[in-house]
């Protein structure tokens, strides 16, 4: 048996700004070399328990603690946040923040800095960790000009440089596109598999976690763990749906096929799992469902043509991209960080003039209009809503727009009472934006923009940092927008889910130009496109071919159509329809 | 904007010498400009600037807008001297040369014309050598270097960071002004003065919350990276004395002296041509 390295017994933890105990009744050995995934949905408490491990809590954040924790033999709380980081290497969620250095290798070398150690060892050092990351050749290089999957890999290789018995790596996939993603998960397992260091991972996306084998997964919800056990158990149970974590896309498939998901058969690997019975089973499935026919929309909104930008003296961010989108379309733009693709929304919405080209709303020339006007046709609304948050009343909030545009106060107060009631946010109306969650910040942001009765609105990552159900929740209301009210919808996105269930089309923007405009289902199966804008196939598309299905971009499109069917009315209504 | 004076890579021997061996300089430069009003001191002093800017390579544009603000500055402090005291060179150099009446007592002489000049020379002496210390100084040298001149690590550190984060603050400050003028916020110039104030609050409001969570995110950061953790740190991007740096100290110090020697031997500050 290997030597325990983290040991939390009846372990509770109580925020001092929080009433409930946020962590409750823990009782988790971790031990020396697993590889541990930490899965749970937002404030189930799996932050708070890395929190404990490196020490920020209570040493940062401070609250009561009842019960033990002993990490490496130390106690977190009574050692402190330095002695901790001599064990713990921590990588934080957010690559920008965390990016201290005013370069590449300065970052890589500042824990070293502060160990006082001599600047040859450390520069031999810094060398060593940033090969490891396959980004020596970018040490001299700036935070600002780096991608943020080249940051996350600077962060690692911080850690790297100290000889840590334990790496925590903290919500890892948020922020990256979908390749970058994929190659974080290929990289930790890399340096589990060369070093000795036991590796904790928190994250939401299983899916894409379970890229590479981990040991064990710990379920947490509401604070407590609620499953302890390796990966196929866990595919098979139903632990997931209770919780909110979404399965991978293949096991959902396979369930609706009617297919039971066996442990002993190992669902964690999809191409080794299929036998005949799976393959019959899908296949059946599939030639039994036929889906509607979706409505080709019409009327042209708005027209990108031969559009070029570059900032001031740079490299061309934009070149030659020409597209028209469909009054009612809910579309993705998709692709690598720095692409071009926000770059794409300032353009449309103004921020930014073009070069060359032209942008027209209704077949009008929009080169004349300001911002304000503009966002009149166009809401434009930012990925992170503390950036656009400016009052403190919700109400006060959503006025805003319509009070700088010296509408009357009875017009103001009737229109923010139906956006606010479209936006399920009328019962807040007099709540202080401070009181309210993530997600619901991000519905009153859009809720401000809407307000301004724009036909398009342009959503900046909307679903960044947000577990399943807030997810669902946002694009639920999004969907609502777009179908009951009309509304045009384009998502700047890293998210393949998110761009192949609820958007029907995908604009796919690779080194500036326009690569593929196509239904979402066609993008994510043809793998050179993948592979030129930094996406990732989708497992739906591994099975169709490990069930030899002649079509798969119809397979996927009838998965999409069904899953979104069951999710609105439940199995049962399907099947007697 | 963003390049503005901050620090520019770039490959000379300016460059290349220690975050201390410059701030020394920098130091006696501008104390030795500040004391002495010895024209023919600052004369050399300001060859001397001269040369060493344009061996720093540094372009104008990075300068400009500093340039302009000291400009202004310089006109407003010599017309305020000339104001208060349109005497001042006649008592300094006991000498007076009228050269044109104005009104009342304001004359112009040769000895204030004179004295002025000497002010603005300070200027020029100090100001290029000053702005090049800045962009020829890696920010993170720089903290190297005011930690090895025995200031707390801590406090250099800050300093740097600061540089490092004017970028991203630029950008969110930026992003922030467009997304509230694109809800009707005028911040143009067409705005009433007390509208834009009032709009230049939606600013502040979300642009201080995000920096918040930044400092939170990088004080995290820091802290688990064993910031503050000893009371000495070693520093990555120190850079070794070479021979250039112990030429460069010598002759500042050397240069320094000479110069207060020849300041004061005729025992004033001044320079006086005219007994």
């Amino acid at each position: 048996m290997k030597r325990p390295i983290i040991q939390f017994d009846n372990f509770s933890f109580k925020y001092r700004t929080q009433m409930d105990v946020t962590l409750k009744q823990i009782n988790l050995t971790i031990y020396e070399g697993e590889k541990i995934l930490i899965l749970g949905p937002s404030g189930s408490g799996k932050s708070t328990l890395s929190q404990c491990i490196n020490g920020l809590i209570p040493n940062s954040y401070s609250g009561d603690i009842t019960g033990t924790l002993l990490v490496c033999n130390k106690e977190p709380a009574k050692v402190g946040i330095f002695e901790m980081s001599k064990s713990v290497g921590t990588v934080l969620q957010d690559p920008d923040g965390q990016f201290i250095g005013l370069t590449v290798a300065e970052d890589i070398a500042f824990s070293m800095e502060n160990e006082c150690v001599a600047q040859p060892i450390m520069k031999q050092k810094v060398q060593e960790a940033a090969t490891l990351v396959s980004i020596d050749h970018l040490l001299e290089q700036p935070p600002q000009e780096l991608s943020g999957g080249q940051k996350q890999r600077v962060s690692i290789a911080g850690v790297m440089t100290e000889q840590v018995e334990i790496l925590l790596f903290d919500e890892p996939l948020a922020n990256l596109d979908p390749a970058a993603g994929k190659y974080t998960i290929e990289l930790i397992d890399q340096i589990h598999q060369l070093s000795d260091t036991t590796v904790i991972i928190i994250e939401h996306r299983l899916e894409d976690v379970l890229h590479r084998q981990v040991d064990r997964i710990i379920v947490m919800d509401n604070g407590e763990i609620v499953a302890d056990m390796n990966p196929d158990m866990l595919l098979s149970g139903n632990i997931l749906t209770t919780v909110g974590i979404r399965e991978p896309l293949y096991i959902t498939a396979l369930k609706y096929a009617n297919c039971k998901i066996q442990e002993h058969q190992k669902p964690s690997q999809l191409n080794s799992y299929i036998t005949e019975i799976e393959k019959n089973n899908i296949q059946t499935w599939y030639n039994s469902y036929t889906k509607e026919k979706t409505q080709e929309k019409e009327e042209e909104i708005l027209a990108i043509e031969k559009v070029f930008f570059s900032y001031a003296n740079k490299r061309p961010v934009l070149q030659d991209v020409q597209f028209t989108i469909k009054k009612g379309e809910m579309i993705s733009i998709v692709g690598k960080n720095g692409a071009g693709k926000s770059t794409l929304a300032k353009l449309i919405c103004g921020f930014e003039q073009v070069n060359d080209g032209r942008i027209l709303f209704r077949g009008k020339d929009m080169a004349n209009d300001g911002i304000a006007k503009r966002a009149e046709k166009i809401g434009y609304v930012m990925q992170n809503p503390n950036q656009m948050i400016s009052k403190s009343l919700i109400f006060e909030e959503v006025a805003l727009g319509l009070i700088a545009r010296g509408l009357s106060e009875e017009e103001t107060k009737q229109r923010v009472e139906a956006t606010l009631k479209i936006c399920g946010l009328y019962p807040f109306r007099n709540w202080p934006v401070s009181a309210l969650s993530f997600g619901q910040k991000k519905r009153v942001t859009i809720a401000s923009i809407l307000v301004l009765n724009p036909e398009i609105i342009i959503l900046d990552e909307p679903t960044a940092g947000q577990d399943f159900r807030h997810y669902t929740e946002i694009m639920k209301f999004l969907e609502e927008l777009n179908r009951n009210h009309g509304i045009t919808i384009l998502m700047i996105t890293h998210d393949m889910h998110l761009m192949l269930e609820y958007t029907t089309r995908g604009i796919v923007i690779a080194d500036g130009k326009l690569i593929f405009d196509q239904k979402t289902s066609e993008i994510l199966t043809n793998s050179n496109i993948v592979e030129q804008a930094s996406l990732k196939v989708t497992s739906l598309f591994e099975l169709a071919k490990a069930c030899e299905i002649e079509n798969p971009i119809d397979f996927i499109e009838s998965f999409i159509e069904y899953d979104r069917e069951v999710r609105e009315h439940g199995a049962d209504a399907i099947l007697h329809a | 904007m963003a390049q503005m004076l901050s620090y520019m890579h770039k490959d000379t021997w300016i460059h290349r010498l220690s975050g201390v061996t410059k701030m020394l300089y920098f130091i006696l430069w501008s104390i030795v400009g500040m004391v002495t009003y010895d024209t023919r001191v600052l004369m050399v002093m300001f060859v001397i600037s001269i040369i060493l800017f344009s061996m720093s390579k540094t372009s104008f544009y990075q300068v400009k807008t500093v340039f302009t603000i000291i400009g202004i500055f310089l006109t407003i402090n010599i017309l305020a001297i000339f104001l208060f005291s349109p005497l001042e060179g006649t008592k300094i150099y006991q000498s007076r040369t009228d050269l044109l009446h104005l009104f009342g007592s304001y004359v112009i002489t040769k000895e204030q014309l004179f004295y002025e000049f000497n002010v603005a020379l300070k200027y020029f002496t100090v100001i290029p050598v000053a702005l090049m210390f800045i962009v020829t100084t890696n920010p993170s040298e720089f903290a190297a270097s005011l930690s090895k001149l025995g200031v707390k690590y801590t406090i250099g550190y800050s300093i740097a960071l600061a540089l490092r984060y004017i970028p991203d603050i630029q950008k969110d400050f930026t992003e922030i002004k467009r997304a509230q003028e694109a809800r009707g916020l005028d911040m143009s110039k067409s705005a009433k003065f007390s509208h834009r104030v009032k709009n230049m609050m939606a600013i502040l409001f979300p642009l201080i919350f995000t920096s918040l969570e930044r400092i939170d995110t990088i004080s995290n950061a820091m802290e688990l990276r064993g910031f503050g953790k000893k009371k000495k740190r070693s520093w990555y991007r120190e850079r070794p004395f070479t021979k250039t740096d112990y030429v460069s100290i010598a002759f500042i110090f050397i240069f320094s002296v000479l110069a207060f020697v020849v300041t004061f031997i005729d025992g004033t500050r001044f320079y006086n041509p005219f007994i």
